[in-house]
């Protein structure tokens, strides 16, 4: 690898544009979207649009107690004079919030086994790769599938009832837990935070809710996998995650989603809440729906994602693996309130064609002796923009913080650009804060080597990409690094010619 | 096994061999010598299917295929080998690993079942031992940190796992300690046999006193200027190259 540059930076914004080796590495980017195709389950739309009247009828639809209509309701209230953030380095062409439609079910009621799932449904997640079924009783997975805005199987539910562990769709917590709802929903992302959080909470559809009870480690990943299907219609996922005192939950969401050629807003929310001694672990591999190689299409992903350290030793620990969206803007980020709590951010971006992504985190130090982790790996290719921000603030209570910072960027081709945002606030004097950051490209010498070995050019990028990133691999659960490193070879193919 | 003729490549317009004629046959060890820039190495990349060069004339054939047109993971697929002067890293990319996949690449293309994990290190232990090599480096990232006689010893390996029918190797001995040379000299000595060739690219004599060439070739200016046994090596050692050179000159 060439090209090694070692800064440390406060706030620098760097645009590499590669101009050699031209010959080999040209952006050859025609892999279609392999994931592509539309479930043809009948869906229940109300009109475009949204207002008041929307937000009650969402609420009503759900049968949501008082307090949480109302919630809603002061949530639209609030967006109504928001104005949409411009700061990211994003470009796309304006969402036109009038003409989307924010609810969609399935028709049918949900059913209560997966005898009564969508036959429709199940092949779709048969063409993913992820037999349900075979989900259940293989690696002791517990699927929460959400198909567009409605949770449509749970399974597992009665051995993880027998801990005391809450696993289901956050509407169905809503009904039947809503004093925990009450007591956590909004306490780490309040929806007054940010224009798209504050919109999903108005008209937020489902997600998932998980609460494990003080001193239980949970005995299996918990898993989502979500999709987005119908046209038009915004997502609007919340989840909830709360590990009581001394309790540990490993929670993993994925997504693939059908070709289509319109513009799809996704708007997530994910609250995580660690209390003493708790350890949360969050792992997403993102892959939905990027758009054409011309950049036409493809889902715009605005995601809110916190974690709150709330208790003294607790730790909350984010893995993303992000290779789909037009647009991703997404910062998973860590409020380390109690003392000698710790957060950890791993991130791959890899971004293709016209994709554009700008994520990153924030790690908040408030308590003492509280340490932050952040391994950040941006890959670019085709004509993509791929963007680090993040911010690293020390509170002046925080004694004895400490931060690393690994923020690498690897460049494809000659036409994709690698940018590092890195923000440092830092208010207390004994604070050890250290970033790092370097660029590299895959060279054609690499390449080449491996050819020189049997190997094919694919192949080849798919090892030097996956070995760039594999620090970050390291930390999602086994069968999940199998899936995101395929990911990668598939995202990238025809990337180099 | 392999068949040079007249071979002209430029790079970015600048010609760098000028007429290139060389025969091996199968069992055969061809040393080749020749001062520096001469296109030693522009034909060793030529041969494995670098990019970068353009063949303006002449033609290669290996084991009678025509070896210009075919892709460079189909040529290594097809036995041939190239231990490189300047071995690259792959950071984060697991040395055994990468092996493992190579020599799998290799046995589906011949229709060979591929090996799981557990023949394949068997295989690789015992191929270790050949170039005594610290089972440590097997667990790196390919090359990554290596010393320069590590990656040279690393190349060697991977030769001896992958087997090849035609191997070129491109100043292997170049920063090697005595041991080690000779180390590397005894694995290219056991992988020898009536069916396989080697092409040994080197500068100095004292590893064809280890490897015995059959054949001895002088490259200056982009073409052999002279052809001998392996006494050619020791003349040129003794005298350099310049009376080659004038002798060149007088003939053109
Ligand atoms: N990409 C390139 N661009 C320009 N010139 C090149 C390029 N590659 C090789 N050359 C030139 O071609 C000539 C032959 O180079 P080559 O590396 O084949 O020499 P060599 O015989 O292997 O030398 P050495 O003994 O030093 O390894 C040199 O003059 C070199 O500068
Ligand atoms: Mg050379």
């Amino acid at each position: 690898m060439i090209d090694k540059t070692n800064k440390t930076a406060s706030n620098n914004d760097e645009n590499i544009a590669m101009s050699d080796e031209q010959q080999t590495i040209q952006n050859i980017t025609d892999q279609d979207y392999k994931y592509g195709f539309v479930t043809d389950i009948e869906m229940e739309e109300f009109p475009k649009g949204l207002d008041e009247n929307i937000v009650r009828m969402i609420s009503a639809k759900k049968n949501e107690p008082e307090f949480m209509t109302e919630w809603r309701l002061k949530a639209y209230r609030h967006w109504r004079k928001q104005k949409e953030p411009k700061w990211p380095k994003l470009e796309y062409s304006e969402v036109d919030y009038e003409n989307l439609y924010y609810y969609a079910a399935p028709k049918k009621d949900g059913p209560k086994s997966l005898d009564e799932v969508d036959p429709e449904l199940l092949k779709t997640f048969d063409k993913l790769g992820v037999p349900l079924e075979e989900r259940e009783l293989l690696a002791g997975v517990a699927v929460d599938a959400v198909i567009d805005s409605v949770s449509v199987a749970t399974t597992f539910k009665g051995k993880l009832g027998e801990l005391g562990i809450i696993f289901c769709p956050i509407s169905e917590a809503i009904r039947e837990h809503p004093e925990l709802v009450k007591k956590y929903l909004g306490t780490v992302v309040p929806y007054t935070d940010n224009f798209y959080a504050t919109l999903n909470s108005a008209v937020f559809s489902d997600g998932s809710f998980v609460y494990i009870p003080p001193g239980v480690r949970c005995p299996m990943e918990l898993s989502s996998y979500f999709r987005i299907n119908a046209s038009k219609t915004g997502q609007f996922e919340r989840t909830l995650i709360v590990a009581d005192k001394g309790s540990y939950v490993s929670y993993l969401e994925g997504c693939t989603a059908p070709m289509r050629d319109e513009n799809q807003l996704h708007a997530a929310v994910v609250e995580l809440i660690a209390l003493d001694d708790a350890e949360i672990k969050y792992s997403t591999v993102q892959n939905w729906y990027a758009g054409n190689k011309e950049g036409v299409g493809g889902i715009f992903n605005f995601v809110t994602k916190r974690g709150l350290c709330g208790g003294k030793n607790s730790k909350i620990s984010w893995t993303q693996v992000e290779t789909g969206s037009a647009i991703t803007w997404k910062y998973p980020s860590c409020i380390l309130k109690g003392d000698n709590s710790v957060g950890e951010f791993y991130s791959v971006a890899l971004t293709n064609n016209y994709q554009q992504a700008d994520t990153g985190t924030k790690m908040i130090h408030q308590g003492r002796n509280t340490r932050s982790l952040i391994i950040s790996k941006g890959i670019s290719a085709g004509k993509s923009n791929n963007a680090y921000r993040g911010l690293v603030k020390v509170n002046s209570k925080a004694e004895n913080a400490r931060n690393y910072s690994q923020c690498d960027s690897l460049l494809i081709g000659d036409q994709s650009g690698a940018h590092t945002y890195p923000y440092l606030e830092v208010e207390n004097p004994t604070a050890q804060v250290e970033h790092e950051a370097t660029t590299s490209k895959v060279s054609e010498d690499q390449i080449f080597y491996l050819n020189q070995r049997g190997i094919s050019t694919e192949d080849a990028v798919g090892m030097i990409v996956s070995g760039y990133a594999r620090e970050v691999f390291q930390q999602l659960p086994m069968e999940f690094a199998v899936e995101a490193q395929a990911l990668m070879s598939v995202s990238l193919e025809g990337s180099v010619g | 096994m392999l068949s040079i003729k007249n071979l002209q490549v430029s790079v970015e317009g600048k010609p760098i061999l000028k007429g290139l004629n060389l025969e091996v046959n199968p069992g055969e060890i061809h040393a080749i010598m020749g001062p520096n820039g001469s296109g030693k190495s522009t034909l060793a990349h030529v041969l494995s299917g670098r990019e970068g060069y353009s063949v303006d004339a002449g033609s290669a054939q290996y084991k009678g295929l025509d070896l210009l047109e075919m892709a460079p993971e189909i040529r290594a697929r097809e036995g041939m080998f190239l231990a490189f002067q300047y071995p690259i890293e792959i950071p984060g990319v697991n040395n055994t690993s990468f092996l493992k996949k190579a020599l799998n690449e290799i046995r589906k293309h011949r229709g060979e079942e591929e090996l799981d994990a557990i023949d394949f290190l068997s295989l690789i232990k015992k191929q270790m031992k050949l170039v005594e090599m610290k089972e440590e480096l097997l667990k790196r990232p390919v090359n990554q940190g290596f010393s320069g006689g590590e990656k040279k010893r690393n190349e060697i390996l991977q030769m001896a796992v992958l087997n090849p029918t035609l191997a070129i190797l491109d100043e292997t001995d170049s920063g090697l300690d005595i041991d080690a040379l000779r180390i590397v000299a005894g694995g290219v000595n056991k992988l020898r046999s009536p069916n396989n060739s080697f092409v040994v690219i080197t500068h100095y004599q004292r590893l064809l006193d280890y490897i015995v060439p059959d054949f001895v070739h002088v490259l200056s200016n982009g073409q052999i200027i002279k052809s001998g046994t392996k006494e050619l090596a020791l003349e040129l050692e003794e005298r350099g190259y310049d009376w080659l050179l004038e002798e060149a000159e007088s003939k053109a």
